[in-house]
């Protein structure tokens, strides 16, 4: 496209988009390293090495100098079990709907059965329906469900079956199926057939051209539908937040409890170690996508 | 058995699905039917359901009492609320169009080397926490917050009384949380549209005698037309939904249906009636989307950005 003709008022408008977006991410940051223990004020960061001084709420002199809060945050044992449960949600609930998505995308682009158009508009549901509406179905299914085998076999104490890791694992693959399924679809769409003929011309069977033919190619597709289905997994807090049980709290639902309460700089530090993370962890990925190029 | 399986095709294609159809049907489509009888229960005792039909829920939404249908009994409360839903979804959405077309437009007419950059830089953001974006925006608008500080600052350099503006709790504050919390959502179907644009039209339109406002109102815009749609379903579906940002944007100013649901199966126990809300919301989205779609199309962008 012609770059000259660029017209001052687009990249003005766009730079102040950039603003709106970033300016937000830049005070999280920034009062990560408030001495304020209230948060509320900016005042200033911690200069001194050294052991805890306070004066009223303000932090003058902390053993991690300006990373106090950080420091903090590292021996908050909620946030390392949040962290443990997020990570753990996320990485089994990507794998199984990475797998799953990936054999309904084959099914609908190669296969023809029965119920085959009911199903392709089954899957655009998850995307159509407010997701507090998913949320409070499965609420629903699961306490009405739960209570009935809870009173049926009179199941006591740590032997009811509740809401926790399983539930909110079960939702969370429900929800990323779909966009999996889109994903590797959109890929097979445009995805020539006649390797696989020639394969199996080759004298290849059915699974030898799956595994040496088919997924290969199909695994740039495969990878970007198990990054979005990760990145939906962290990011998502309505499915949790009715879904999850005690023990079973993740990082949403932990900050969002504590924004409720007090919230002191060490939810900022949450905030800027999650970025860096995310950014850095995404970096690479591009990284070696490109290199793969 | 085997045999069998290897020559019927039909066979191993719904064996395939299988496993996401038993997905959909048991945490989707056997979740929204037992809402929906539960909606035409009543509240049990302990917060319990108890099944019967009744429509008294239904009832009650629409602003009348179980038993009293006369307008005395009226109370616009509920359609109140679902109306304001309604409209800040639709808000939502125009002003994020609004900001999202300028933004898409810069970063399809960049060097095709610094597009992944740029594109890049829309995504960062939507990779910190949904929680965590709310919260930065409690610290902004708050009134010892970050724009009333900065405010503050320039009034006292000029000499001048600063009252803090009230932003925080206010209906105001939830249309720039929910606009920022969807933003991006906007950007990259609208941009994956205007990449696709063969610049050879830009040449045509240039060369017919079309100047640049023309240009952009006859062929950009019309062939950006998929990607804004796709982005219309992904930012106005999760607003009209939403209550988190509400929540905490708006304290107990603006109440949106998603708080409704949310407090009648936390606080006020009746799960009942917030079966019937749900439900109720759920029609508003399939309508608009049903009437948005059947005159603009499905946008396939949704899949591809």
């Amino acid at each position: 496209m012609n770059a000259q003709r660029r017209s001052p008022l687009v990249s003005s408008m766009a730079f102040l988009v950039y603003f709106f977006l970033y300016a937000p991410i830049l005070v999280l940051v920034l009062y990560s390293f408030n001495a304020s223990r209230t948060n509320i004020l900016f005042e200033g960061f911690i200069t001194s090495v050294g052991p805890l001084q306070m004066q009223g709420s303000t932090v003058v002199q902390s053993p991690c100098g300006p990373l106090h809060w950080f420091c903090e945050l590292s021996k908050n044992r909620e946030v390392m079990n949040a962290t443990q449960n997020t990570l753990t949600i996320a990485l089994t609930s990507t794998i199984a709907s990475t797998i799953i998505g990936t054999m309904a995308a084959l099914a609908l682009q190669r296969y023809n059965f029965r119920f085959k158009s009911f199903s392709q508009g089954a899957l655009y549901l998850p995307i159509v329906i407010p997701e507090i509406v998913m949320g409070i179905g499965i609420l629903v299914l699961f306490s009405q469900v739960f209570g009935f085998i809870n009173s049926a076999f009179g199941l006591v104490g740590n032997d009811r079956l509740s809401l926790g890791l399983g539930t909110v694992i079960v939702s969370h693959i429900a929800f990323s199926v779909p966009f999996v399924t889109l994903i590797v679809q959109a890929r097979l769409h445009g995805f020539d057939k006649s390797y696989e003929e020639a394969a199996m011309d080759l004298g290849a069977n059915e699974l030898v051209t799956f595994w040496r033919v088919t997924l290969p190619m199909l695994l740039p597709g495969v990878l970007s539908g198990a990054l979005l289905a990760f990145t939906l997994s962290l990011d998502d807090f309505i499915i949790t937040f009715f879904t999850n049980g005690p023990g079973s709290t993740t990082l949403p639902i932990y900050v969002y409890g504590l924004l409720r309460r007090i919230i002191t700089p060490q939810v900022n530090a949450l905030s800027t170690v999650w970025i860096l993370v995310i950014v850095v962890a995404v970096f690479l990925i591009q990284r070696l996508q490109q290199t793969e190029d | 058995m085997l045999q069998q399986l290897r020559e019927n095709k039909s066979l191993q294609g719904a064996l395939l699905i299988l496993p996401t159809m038993v997905f959909m049907a048991g945490l989707l489509i056997i979740p929204l039917a037992l809402t929906l009888v539960i909606s035409f229960g009543q509240r049990g005792p302990d917060g319990g359901v108890i099944f019967t039909f009744s429509l008294d829920n239904y009832i009650r939404l629409i602003g009348f009492q179980p038993g009293c249908l006369q307008p005395s009994c009226f109370d616009s409360l509920y359609l109140q609320i679902l109306w304001r839903s309604l409209t800040l979804a639709f808000q939502t959405t125009v002003l994020v169009i609004l900001l999202a077309y300028p933004l898409s437009y810069f970063i399809a007419r960049a060097p095709r080397k610094r597009r992944t950059t740029l594109l890049f830089l829309v995504l960062v953001p939507l990779w910190t926490n949904f929680v965590i974006r709310v919260y930065a925006w409690m610290m902004i608008l708050r009134t010892q917050g970050v724009i009333n500080g900065v405010l503050g600052w320039f009034a006292g350099l000029l000499g001048l009384t600063f009252t803090p503006l009230e932003m925080l709790y206010t209906p105001g504050a939830v249309l720039v949380g929910m606009v920022y919390e969807f933003l991006p959502f906007m950007i990259l179907p609208i941009y994956t549209s205007l990449e696709k644009i063969d610049p050879s039209l830009y040449e045509a339109a240039a060369d017919l005698g079309a100047n640049s406002l023309r240009t952009f109102l006859r062929v950009t815009l019309p062939l950006s037309l998929p990607g804004m749609v796709a982005g219309t379903i992904l930012v106005f579906i999760p607003v009209m939904g939403m209550f988190v940002v509400s929540d905490l944007l708006g304290g107990r100013q603006v109440i949106l249906v998603g708080n409704l649901i949310q407090r009648q199966f936390l606080d006020a126990r009746d799960p009942t009636f917030g079966s019937a809300a749900s439900l109720i919301l759920m029609a508003m989205t399939l309508v608009v989307t049903y009437f948005y779609t059947r005159k603009f199309g499905f946008g396939e962008e949704i899949v591809t950005a």
